[in-house]
């Protein structure tokens, strides 16, 4: 089986895939046990599952493993952890902006691609940056919050 | 390809044999770790709770925490009463092995039943560790007190920690309803804010949903099931698959999946895997709904509201309103798919599941796949939020048939079209509502008919039972639908008449405020017709017509944060841009017995497009008492959010065979411009009933919107959704 190598939160992986078009999350999630991103769709639509790839906001269900090849990929796990979370994750849990909390990966590292580029963002270019991450349990407010707390940090 | 009878499936257990290279493990699976002779029994103490050596306490919670902050708010309401930090204290909720029956979660009765019941246990269990601190001291009960953890006389000196009093041994005690709760007025952990244990680990991607549990010898499954609800599978294409490797087909008779032990290949397969399906033609269609529902047969008619003559005060009015109001069939859309995982070997099954009810899907399981009920567990895990009975009851029916098929572990990921196509629905509502002021004003007459999809005894049936030709119940059930069909305020003469409908065109289950919020949508929109009819402001008109002073206080704190300024509607002003900017109340008793919530809302509309926003609400909220208000907050914040996108956007369509709402496109939510400013107002009353709050503030939302739309535009909306284009075509 053809071998794909990237970085993944910093360290070198590789990855054998019998499928060049296989989505980098079923990557993420099966072998390299990184379940932080989420399924939603599969069709690009509801942004569960985007994670950074070279920095840039990107719909992990809809990247073939070929083109994540010899990228640097970050997902959620690779930003903090419960114990000493990024500024994001740290702005998140101050406002409690989470529901059922399945959105939450996704909406993060979409906010984080924004913040590198909109460092202080006014709360509609938040809500414009974050039209495309869908959220069912109406958190909404608290996540633009979060977003514009953690802007602030 | 295998193919199994109803007979085989029962007597087999591990007919299929499939074998795969042995991927790499992953440590994220574990075996759930029963607790031998744990009591289960609700009347039990030790069913609740378990005192640890170390002073932690266990409490086993039957009602399950689906995104709503329960778990803080169940380890709030023990520790108040242990004289715990709740901090100390873990929950674990709804698994059948280890946490007793309490019911269902829904209705939002998980703190008023289930906290309720834990509370009175951690009463009881408060009576039993003074008592053996009074032993071990030798000071009398009633003059020691427990707070962090330690008995302690009230007067000072040396005191016993819980922990050493009880060492993890069984508290062998009846829960005692007389036991005292501790009084509002010393609560020191109830009332606070804490933050909710889960939100760092969802923030960090370490939360483990039932999507990301796994078993060693785990196989992908994914359920193909027809475009149209009720088809027949014709055939099905082997070779459509030939050029994926490692998958195998399961038949059983309409019900087919596709298994591997690569999840990409699972997928692939059941994108390419051709089937012909033969579809029936027997839905009314999406289109003329209402129509079909005026006109639809009927089960039975049932008065449920009648005081005084209402049909004969009306047939004598003159100051009269009529109108008809009509909410669609609408999807829990969980943002992620339903998902479970089950291991069904030696006759046993475990099943992993984010479902609402664990206790009532372990009966059902048993039921419907064979099994003894002592021989099945079902585990609570966190799923993407539910809001009701979403897919993942089917789901975990998908995995148990499978596992028990192929006798190895399998876990069911349903895609997007099958939870947004395929989870059971609330239904279509349509109500006639006619109501008379008298000449002082006086709501003289009031009568609401509604038609809504009967309720038939007995479990919700499978899907893939059905699809498999298996014998269950085929109960259908969408909640408590008809309550506050009746106006609040004082009116002569009051009759609801519910017109039970026989069938229901898709399946149905309970979604979020069942059937409240378009009965609240018409009876506020009608109570706003009848202040614009009488001349008055819609608060105070409100207001004049109410007696009791929790409802009063309400209205009047939600009007004043709002900035509510008295005068008749419509809104005569229009704002910059040619938008209409007005806005609407609407107030609701949760249940006629609850929740008293009121909420105001602004809206701009531009009628070139019919698009509106809605700026900003102000909702005042009284449940009695407030457990943990941040919590309650973002419960409230949620409802408010939600129920603006089911009110603007969420219409399930469907032709005469096919649901057409299947994904994020066909079927869209609210997005974030949307999103309001929102204002909650808590008016916490510690020495209340607490009701439970999960649903509650959803009610009023689409009646507060179409109110603010009337006095924005002078157009009544009575037709969800209230898309851009519908709102355009009324404004024409």
């Amino acid at each position: 089986m053809p071998m794909y190598a990237f970085r993944l939160n910093g360290a070198p992986v590789s990855i054998d895939s019998w499928d060049p078009a296989q989505p980098l999350l079923y990557v993420l999630r099966g072998a390299l046990g990184a379940h932080g991103t989420k399924y939603g769709c599969g069709l690009g639509q509801c942004g569960a599952c985007t994670v950074l790839v070279q920095g840039r906001a990107v719909r992990s269900c809809t990247l073939p493993i070929a083109r994540a090849a010899g990228q640097a990929i970050t997902t959620i796990e690779g930003l903090g952890t419960p114990d000493r979370p990024d500024r994001l994750q740290a702005a998140f849990i101050a406002e409690q902006a989470a529901q059922c909390g399945y959105c939450t990966s996704g909406m993060i590292m979409a906010a984080a691609a924004f913040l590198s580029e909109t460092p202080a963002p006014t709360a509609d270019e938040v809500r414009q940056a974050l039209a495309g991450n869908l959220c069912r349990c109406g958190t909404h407010t608290r996540i633009l919050r979060a977003v514009i707390r953690a802007s602030r940090a | 390809m295998p193919s199994l009878s109803r007979r085989d499936l029962l007597r087999a257990g591990g007919v299929l044999i499939v074998s795969f290279a042995c991927g790499p493990l992953r440590p994220r699976h574990a075996r759930a770790q029963g607790a031998p002779g744990k009591p289960l029994d609700p009347a039990q103490v030790d069913s609740f709770l378990a005192v640890h050596a170390d002073g932690s306490v266990t409490v086993y919670s039957g009602k399950v925490d689906v995104g709503t902050g329960l778990r803080v708010a169940i380890a709030q309401l023990a520790g108040e009463e242990l004289g715990v930090p709740a901090e100390r204290i873990r929950v674990i909720d709804g698994d059948t092995a280890l946490c007793p029956d309490q019911g269902s979660t829904g209705g939002s009765n998980g703190l008023t039943r289930g906290g309720a019941e834990v509370r009175q246990a951690a009463a009881t269990a408060r009576q039993a560790l003074l008592s053996l601190a009074a032993a071990r001291l030798g000071v009398p009960p009633a003059e020691l007190a427990i707070a962090d953890g330690i008995v302690r006389p009230a007067r000072g000196g040396a005191g016993a920690a819980i922990g050493e009093l009880v060492g993890d041994r069984r508290l062998a005690l009846t829960v005692d309803p007389n036991a005292p709760l501790r009084a509002p007025s010393t609560y020191a952990v109830v009332g606070r804010s804490l933050p909710r244990p889960d939100v760092p680990a969802k923030s960090t991607g370490r939360h483990l949903y039932v999507h990301d549990f796994t078993l060693p010898d785990m196989l992908h499954a994914r359920v193909i099931r027809p475009a149209a609800p009720g088809a027949t599978l014709v055939s099905v294409d082997e070779s459509s698959i030939g050029g994926i490797s490692g998958v195998r087909i399961v038949r059983i008779e309409d019900f087919l999946a596709v298994v591997a032990k690569d999840e990409w290949a699972a997928v692939r397969a059941a994108g390419a895997l051709r089937a012909v399906w033969r579809e029936t033609r027997t839905l009314p269609g999406s289109e003329e709904l209402d129509r079909w529902t005026r006109s639809a047969p009927i089960e039975r008619d049932q008065a449920i509201v009648e005081r005084g003559d209402a049909v004969a005060a009306l047939a004598g009015a003159v100051r009269l309103v009529s109108a008809s109001y009509f909410w669609p069939f609408q999807s829990h859309a969980s943002l992620g798919p339903a998902c479970a995982v089950a291991d069904v070997r030696g006759g046993r099954a475990t099943v992993w599941s984010s479902s609402q009810g664990t206790h009532a899907m372990r009966a059902t399981l048993a039921r419907v796949f064979g099994f003894a009920a002592a021989d099945v567990r079902v585990v609570f895990m966190d799923g993407s939020g539910s809001y009701g009975t979403n897919g993942g009851d089917h789901a975990a029916a998908d995995a148990v048939l499978l596992s028990k098929t192929l006798g190895q572990p399998v876990r069911v990921q349903w895609s997007r079209q099958d939870e947004t196509g395929w989870d059971p629905k609330g239904p279509q509502q349509l109500l006639d509502v006619r109501a008379a002021l008298d000449r002082s004003g006086n709501i003289a007459a009031w009568d609401t008919e509604m038609w809504v999809p009967n309720a038939a005894p007995g479990a919700r049936p499978l899907l893939a039972a059905d699809a498999a030709g298996l014998a269950q119940e085929q109960g259908t059930n969408a909640g408590a639908v008809t309550q506050n069909g009746d106006p609040p305020y004082r009116a002569d003469n009051v009759r609801v008449l519910v017109h039970w409908v026989k069938e229901t065109p898709l399946a149905l289950s309970n979604l979020r405020a069942p059937g409240k919020i378009a009965n609240t949508f018409a009876v506020e929109s009608m109570a706003d017709e009848l202040a614009v009819l009488a001349g008055a402001d819609a608060v105070q008109f409100r207001l004049a017509r109410l007696d009791d002073p929790r409802a009063i206080e309400v209205i009047a704190r939600a009007a004043g944060a709002f900035g509510w300024q008295s005068r008749p509607a419509p809104n005569r002003v229009a704002a910059a841009g040619g938008l209409r900017v007005g806005r609407g109340i609407a107030y609701v008793r949760y249940k006629q017995a609850e929740n008293y919530v009121a909420m105001a809302m602004e809206v701009a509309v531009d009628p070139a497009t019919g698009r509106m926003a809605v700026r900003r609400v102000s909702c005042a909220h009284d449940c009695g008492l407030v457990v943990n208000p941040d919590a309650l907050r973002n419960q409230i914040e949620g409802c408010i959010v939600q129920t603006l996108s089911r009110a603007l956007h969420e219409e399930v369509r469907f032709d005469r065979a096919r649901v057409a709402s299947v994904d994020w496109a066909s079927y869209p939510v609210l997005r974030f411009p949307e999103a309001p400013e929102i204002d909650v107002v808590l008016i916490d009353r510690p020495g209340e009933r607490m009701f439970g709050a999960g649903e509650a503030a959803a009610a009023p939302v689409a009646a507060a919107l179409a109110n603010a739309v009337f006095d924005a535009t002078g157009v009544r909306l009575r037709t969800v959704p209230f898309t851009a284009e519908r709102v355009r075509a009324a404004l024409a």
